[in-house]
């Protein structure tokens, strides 16, 4: 590590971690209750569950951001963040604000939430990842403003890269994008219509700058490639991910209560969506292939590889099945939307969140790479956890393909919950899938408890005698 | 090809698209926002379909239901309940929850007065006329 205040990066991504595993934890119990509607009840509405599974994975995915451009950002520009204490900071403010909103939603009934926060004065609350009370949206709005004064002083003090203005720019965007949480009309249509400014904003737009520019940032640092070679790249990745996801928007649109022409317009361009993830592929891959240097730390060079991977195969392909406009109209709020929201959120986003964590945990803990055995433990967990998200993927997918043909694409559609019935056996497989992912997870968090670093010359020796 | 692609290409291709994309974008949202309060009957937002949607924002209706398609995947569409079931039913419906049906997923009693049922069943009953380019396919939602 070059730089002392790189330091800061470590609260963010142990948190991240941890509340990593609380997400697990809430998405095995809401998908239990998939399984058995009244075991749980009387403690935990579904709805309960499902909001905090998906508030804490929106929590621990902008912690691990925030920490990733805290890491990143004082190395590209060649000098000390702007204030260290500031950083750590407002990562207690913004962890206690998400541990207490999160105890809010399991403690006590939405409406008393709402009461109690006193979401009548400006109504916020009610909109799928945004349930956050106003308080907590304006603690993350003021978070996130402070984390951004940090970061760009720190780049307008030091040296402008691609990568660490790209990763700044990708920040402002993060926080621009939410405002329109604090805008909530009445007009239900208008209300969606200015929802996906945020969600698409988030995840189809502004968010693929982030993996673009870590796994950019993770080649140049690992394989010895040209920076050169590296931005062009990252430029051409966000060229893409840009000119297909503004209009791309347009297939939320299709049945919503906006104009026909989204139809066409958002079939056409959400078509092209999957580019800049195929992009990305080719990126690390190649990158990796024509490397000048080996690394020792082979678990984050899995990672960034299976990242691309799985972005390509949950937000690329499925994606890709359930966009354009025909197959929407059948697929429109089923479970397919669930498959491609897991395997995207996972693929995307939470594994550029563990590469780069995998990538600079060692550094920050003052090695350059992990034990062999750590790595290990680190790798069995990627698979495993790859393994399991797949098969969750098809669980949810097969569920809304029997929804599909049974409710919809039918001459005797039957009611919903006949339909969810007989989805009973992919229930059960996805929830069995999902306690294998959380073993993935506890395999993975095993191997940050393996002792030492990387040890060169016992490796540089035993490859030397299988030669 | 390295030396022919500069760096500056590669960038002026990104801001040049984003740019010209989000233009694209605003102009096309400018006239969709026009044309929404004729799709969706906006005049017809009387201040019980207002006072009903607050209920069904603050009691997250949405986390299990969808609405539109948009929501969670646990409970039935609600677009198409008023055509479906009419306003009697969906009140009765209402006040007979939770079921405590064994197994069976359970809706949770939300203690509305007569009036705030009125309202949301208003709601229900606007959001159902949404012009919504002929979405769900049935009544099955």
């Amino acid at each position: 590590m070059q730089f002392k205040s790189q330091a800061v990066a470590k609260p963010y991504f142990i948190a991240a971690l941890g509340l990593f595993i609380g997400q697990i934890i809430l998405g095995l119990l809401a998908g239990f209750e998939y399984i058995n509607g009244t075991a749980l009840f009387p403690y935990l509405h579904f709805n309960m569950a499902r909001m905090s599974h998906t508030n804490l994975l929106v929590v621990w995915l902008l912690m691990s951001f925030m920490g990733a451009a805290y890491f990143v950002v004082p190395d590209e520009a060649q000098t000390e963040l702007y204030s260290p204490k500031l950083a750590l900071a407002t990562f207690w403010i913004f962890l206690i604000a998400g541990a207490l909103t999160i105890l809010g939603y399991l403690t006590m009934s939405y409406s008393h939430l709402a009461a109690a926060t006193y979401n009548a004065l400006w109504p916020t609350m009610g909109r799928g990842y945004l349930e956050q009370p106003l308080p907590t949206k304006i603690g993350i709005v003021l978070v996130m403003l402070a984390f951004l004064f940090n970061l760009t002083m720190t780049i307008i003090r030091g040296r402008k890269t691609t990568i660490g203005v790209l990763l700044v720019a990708s920040m402002w965007g993060v926080a621009l994008l939410y405002l329109p949480a604090f805008y909530f009309p009445v007009d239900t249509v208008k209300d969606s219509y200015s929802w996906w400014w945020i969600v698409h904003g988030w995840v189809e737009g502004d968010w693929e700058l982030v993996p673009a520019s870590l796994v950019g940032y993770i080649m140049l640092k690992t394989t010895g490639v040209d920076r050169e070679v590296v931005d062009k790249w990252i430029y051409i990745i966000g060229a893409m991910a840009f000119m297909s996801g503004f209009l791309g928007i347009g297939h939320h649109y299709y049945y919503i209560g906006a104009p026909a022409y989204w139809l066409w317009i958002g079939s056409i361009f959400s078509a092209l969506e999957p580019v800049p993830f195929l992009l990305l592929i080719v990126f690390a891959f190649t990158t990796i292939r024509n490397r000048r240097r080996d690394h020792p730390n082979k678990a984050a060079l899995l990672w960034v590889q299976g990242e691309t991977i799985m972005a390509f195969l949950g937000a690329g392909v499925l994606g890709f099945i359930i966009t354009l406009a025909p197959v929407q109209y059948y697929a429109h709020g089923t479970n397919l939307t669930a498959a491609h929201g897991h395997l995207a959120f996972f693929g995307a986003y939470v594994m550029i969140s563990l590469a780069t964590i995998s990538y600079a945990m060692p550094i920050l803990r003052g090695r350059e790479a992990n034990s062999i055995a750590a790595q290990r433990w680190e790798m069995t967990g990627f698979w495993v956890m790859c393994v399991s998200m797949l098969v969750i993927a098809s669980a949810l997918a097969a569920a809304g393909l029997v929804t599909i043909f049974l409710q919809r694409y039918t001459a005797n559609p039957l009611p919903f919950m006949e339909v969810q019935q007989k989805e009973a056996v992919f229930f059960w497989i996805r929830e069995i899938a999902g306690l294998g992912f959380f073993t993935g997870l506890l395999i993975y968090l095993r191997s940050f408890f393996v002792k030492g670093g990387y040890n060169y010359a016992a490796y540089a020796q035993q490859a030397m005698s299988t030669r | 090809m390295q030396t022919i692609f500069t760096k500056a290409m590669a960038r002026n291709v990104f801001l040049g698209g984003a740019g010209f994309f989000l233009i694209a974008y605003l102009a096309l949202s400018y006239d969709t926002w026009q044309q929404i309060p004729k799709r969706d009957h906006a005049n017809l937002i009387t201040p019980a379909v207002a006072e009903g949607k607050y209920l069904v924002d603050t009691n997250d209706c949405m986390g299990c239901h969808t609405i539109n398609g948009e929501g969670a995947y646990y409970a039935p569409e609600l677009d198409v309940s008023y055509k479906t079931y009419g306003p009697a039913f969906i009140r009765a419906w209402m006040m007979s929850q939770p079921t405590g049906a064994p197994g069976r997923r359970q809706m949770p009693n939300f203690h509305f007065t007569q009036d705030q049922l009125t309202d949301v069943i208003a709601y229900l009953q606007w959001v159902g006329n949404i012009n919504t380019n002929g979405w769900p396919p049935n009544k099955q939602g």
